[in-house]
């Protein structure tokens, strides 16, 4: 009995010290703001980067109708995400929030966990964050810099001391630890990553005036004299007390955007802001031109953007692994060709990706495919860009003719290039002309004639 | 599935000559952008096995670095996983694998542990595709005790360098004779067992008591006459690769377009470690016909009836005919190589030449100086 008795009195001990640490962390959970405590335990991450990923790009047309811009494919197997992506692991960055709003699904499966790129982490690797609803108001991201106040609570989390601004459109590879080495060395709030443009495209850029420490004086968006030609890149980094206050500060700001709200505020307040020069290769792939060509600038010889280097590996999703096969009546020159395509026809001067088949007889020149695409036999295809998972039938004829400006966007579908969406299905038999879009599956009554003029646009399904 | 896997990977075999002293046969190139265990590993996954142990001894430096990971093969899970075992030194044992019933002995806590009903027991040198739930099916049906995946060989294949099997007509196995002088059967075994995981362990320890350690001829062929061993006759494609005309032309059947389709566009996959090399290039004056090339190949001259495996630089005015260049070759300029299997990260000079005559398939090591490119 006795024995019982004690044992009831240590186990109400027990249960004291029980409701005792209950307390304590019921204290940890409601008092701090901040959930990266755990104890002694405090997540640290120096750097942490956030990538705006959900713009339309909608200068890229039928491409980025049913995808957003960052998840085009780009150069035989990438998608133009895995060169922001490949620089973070690259430069040593491993917490990386993707924010998204524009069609995710296909940049969503393509970064997954995030393993081709090594941000499969414990802590942190990388989050795909969309707009969400909250309990007091529910918004879409309404601009760059408000997309990143609404996940504050992302960043709060990794305790951050710099917080690097990223965005999902072009093509280079960056050490961004240069960058933040620099933004150290001057004590600097926030720096822009920088490039030189010749000085007669600089009224095209937003650009900064710095003094000769390379801090900046004023900025200039699109001047028509410029006087500097060092252009933004739209790439910052951001101490994070700094962004911290000026996002919490703009927070009423509709359309928060970094260039036209956030920086000004930060050099109204005395910040101090730094220009990082970039010297390397970066490409703006905005324009269906300049997406062209870049990709026919990797065909060269020794390609200015090498993606052949050990140095800086570029990763990407390899959905397929087996090799490519040329057949016996095939003809490749200049190209590169991704995995497991099949080419029995002409290739010439062009990017194909992975699980393309050309088709005997059909002829490829100066013209971007993309994956899992397929040329039916006898066509001939001049200066295209074909999206993925087309059907272009038998006997077709692309990019002919005179080049007229577009009729409904001349200003998207010009260069002279044929444009076709994803999933389209092009019939046997037609002929195409030169700035033209389509997207859908058609058929051959959609072509009067069996053709499709120059400026002509066919658009079967999606919203343009 | 109601079986854990076990993968025969430690084996040396003389009939590849210089191409196995660098690897372990599982860990042969194969197709361009495989290696020989990726076809056993992707048909476990495939198949639902989540628990696999690979047992390799012999030169496992390739091997292991092919297998650095198991997700590669959707393994590592947290039910499962993909075991590498390695023979290690103990205070019961000081032995190396003294055969494949010896390796299974050494582990025997990695069956005993499992609680899965059945094993399968696979080579890593076969190229194939199977779903081992048919064959498992098939055992549960026949009340067998073993069973036994066989293949059709042709006369070209040498079935004397295989198990040699003869069935009655129930398909019960009554002759099964290793590596015969003459072989009197076309039917041999593929190296793919299915056997209950407590049978397996009771055989196991008796042979292990009797000093016998080899697990087809001190199991399976010993017990032939009293334990019902079945064969499970395998209709679709299945090669062995063990000697170097096999593993020739094993890879050369990839040029057809049916053995392609049939490993790389029928559900399901074959899986292998990403290696993220960029697409392969071809410049000015590159010339390629019938042939394979995988990832991270720049191709500046003449390819025909070849294949080309990962990061292979072909040089200017190259030709190559009717060869085998494995991972990360580099050929000079105006080199000429005909019926040859370049060794994986050779240098070839340029202006030379190397031809495989009288149906042999030279092969060719070269371990020369590489300047940067």
């Amino acid at each position: 009995m006795e024995f019982f008795v004690r044992n009831v009195q240590k186990n109400e001990e027990k249960i004291k010290i029980f409701m005792k640490n209950i307390h304590i962390f019921g204290n940890l959970c409601y008092n701090q703001t901040i959930p990266t405590v755990r104890g002694d335990y405090v997540i640290k991450k120096e750097m942490i980067a956030m990538l705006l990923a959900g713009g339309q790009g909608s200068r890229l047309g039928v491409l980025t109708a049913n995808v957003a811009k960052p998840a085009v494919a780009f150069g035989g197997k990438y998608r133009i995400i895995d060169f922001p992506l490949s620089n973070c692991i690259n430069s040593g960055i491993d917490t990386v929030g993707v924010l998204t709003q524009y069609q995710p699904l296909q940049l969503n499966t393509h970064i997954g966990i995030g393993i081709p790129w090594d941000l499969d982490r414990n802590v942190g690797g990388v989050s795909i964050l969309p707009p969400y609803e909250k309990s007091t108001s529910s918004e879409w991201y309404t601009g760059t810099a408000n997309a990143i106040y609404q996940n504050l609570r992302y960043m709060e989390y990794y305790n951050p001391d710099y917080v690097l601004i990223l965005g999902g459109d072009h093509i280079y590879k960056m050490d961004y630890e240069v960058m933040l080495d620099f933004h150290k060395a001057n004590k600097a709030d926030v720096t822009l990553a920088t490039i030189p443009v010749p000085m007669e495209e600089a009224s095209r850029f937003g650009v900064v005036i710095t003094d000769d420490k390379k801090q900046i004086q004023e900025f200039e968006e699109k001047p028509e004299h410029p006087r500097s030609n060092l252009a933004s890149m739209g790439i910052y980094i951001f101490s994070w007390p700094v962004l911290r206050e000026a996002l919490l500060k703009l927070k009423d700001q509709p359309s928060c955007d970094f260039g036209k709200h956030i920086i000004p505020y930060c050099h109204e307040k005395g910040d101090r802001i730094f220009a990082y020069e970039y010297n390397g290769y970066w490409k703006d792939v905005g324009t269906l031109g300049s997406y062209w060509e870049s990709n026919m600038e990797l065909i060269d010889l020794i390609p200015v953007f090498n993606l052949y280097e050990e140095y800086w590996k570029i990763y990407t999703k390899s959905e397929r692994i087996p090799p490519q096969y040329i057949a016996p009546e095939a003809i490749v020159d200049k190209a590169i060709i991704g995995e497991a395509a099949e080419i029995y026809g002409e290739v010439h001067n062009s990017v194909i990706g992975p699980g393309v088949v050309v088709e005997p007889g059909a002829v490829i020149r100066d013209s971007i495919i993309m994956s899992a695409t397929t040329i039916g036999a006898g066509t001939v295809v001049d200066k295209s860009i074909i999206s993925e998972n087309v059907s272009v039938g038998a006997g077709c004829k692309l990019g002919v003719g005179e080049e007229v400006p577009n009729k409904v966007k001349p200003d998207v579908y010009a260069f002279g290039l044929v444009t076709i969406g994803e999933e389209s299905v092009i019939p046997d038999n037609v002929e195409i002309g030169k700035n033209t879009a389509i997207s859908g599956e058609t058929e051959a009554s959609d072509y009067p004639g069996g053709k499709l003029a120059g400026g002509e646009t066919l658009i079967k399904v999606g919203d343009r | 599935m109601r079986a854990i896997g076990i993968v025969l990977a430690g084996g040396n075999n003389s009939r590849m000559r210089e191409l196995s002293n660098k690897r372990a046969t599982a860990a042969m190139p194969i197709a361009g952008g495989f290696r020989s265990i990726d076809f056993v590993l992707s048909n476990m996954s495939n198949s639902h096995i989540q628990k696999v142990a690979v047992f390799t001894q012999y030169n496992a430096k390739s091997l292991n670095e092919h297998l650095n990971s198991s997700k590669w093969w959707d393994f590592g899970r947290k039910q499962g996983g993909l075991y590498i075992f390695t023979p290690t030194t103990t205070p019961e044992n000081s032995y190396w694998y003294r055969g494949t019933a010896d390796a299974m002995a050494q582990n025997l806590g990695f069956l005993k542990s499992s609680h899965e009903p059945y094993v399968v027991i696979a080579s890593g040198d076969g190229v194939y595709k199977l779903d081992y739930n048919k064959v498992l099916e098939q055992h549960i049906a026949k009340k067998a005790d073993f069973t036994v995946v066989t293949a059709n060989v042709e006369e070209k294949d040498d079935p004397s360098r295989f198990g040699v099997i003869r069935t009655d007509s129930d398909g019960r196995i009554i002759e099964f004779e290793e590596k015969p002088i003459n072989a009197n059967s076309y039917q041999v075994s593929a190296g793919i067992y299915i056997v209950r995981r407590r049978l397996l362990i009771e055989l196991i320890e008796k042979s292990q008591e009797e000093e016998r350690h080899d697990f087809v001829k001190d199991i399976l062929i010993r017990y032939k006459n009293v334990k019902k061993i079945y064969a499970y006759p395998m209709e679709e494609y299945w090669s062995n690769i063990s000697s170097v005309d096999s593993y020739f032309r094993t890879n050369m059947e990839f040029l057809q377009k049916d053995i392609r389709d049939y490993f790389f566009k029928q559900y399901p996959d074959v899986y292998s470690k990403v290696e993220d090399l960029p697409p392969a290039k071809y410049n000015a004056g590159s010339s390629v016909k019938n042939s394979l090339v995988s990832s991270g190949c720049i191709v500046n001259g003449e390819v025909q009836d070849s294949i080309l495996f990962k990061k292979v630089f072909v040089g200017n005015n190259c030709v190559i005919k009717n060869s085998i260049i494995l991972n990360d070759v580099y050929i000079g300029d105006n080199t000429y190589i005909e019926n040859c299997i370049v060794e994986s990260r050779d240098t070839i000079r340029a202006n030379t030449k190397y031809i495989g005559e009288n149906n042999e398939i030279k092969i060719v090591v070269e371990k020369n100086e590489r300047y940067a490119l």
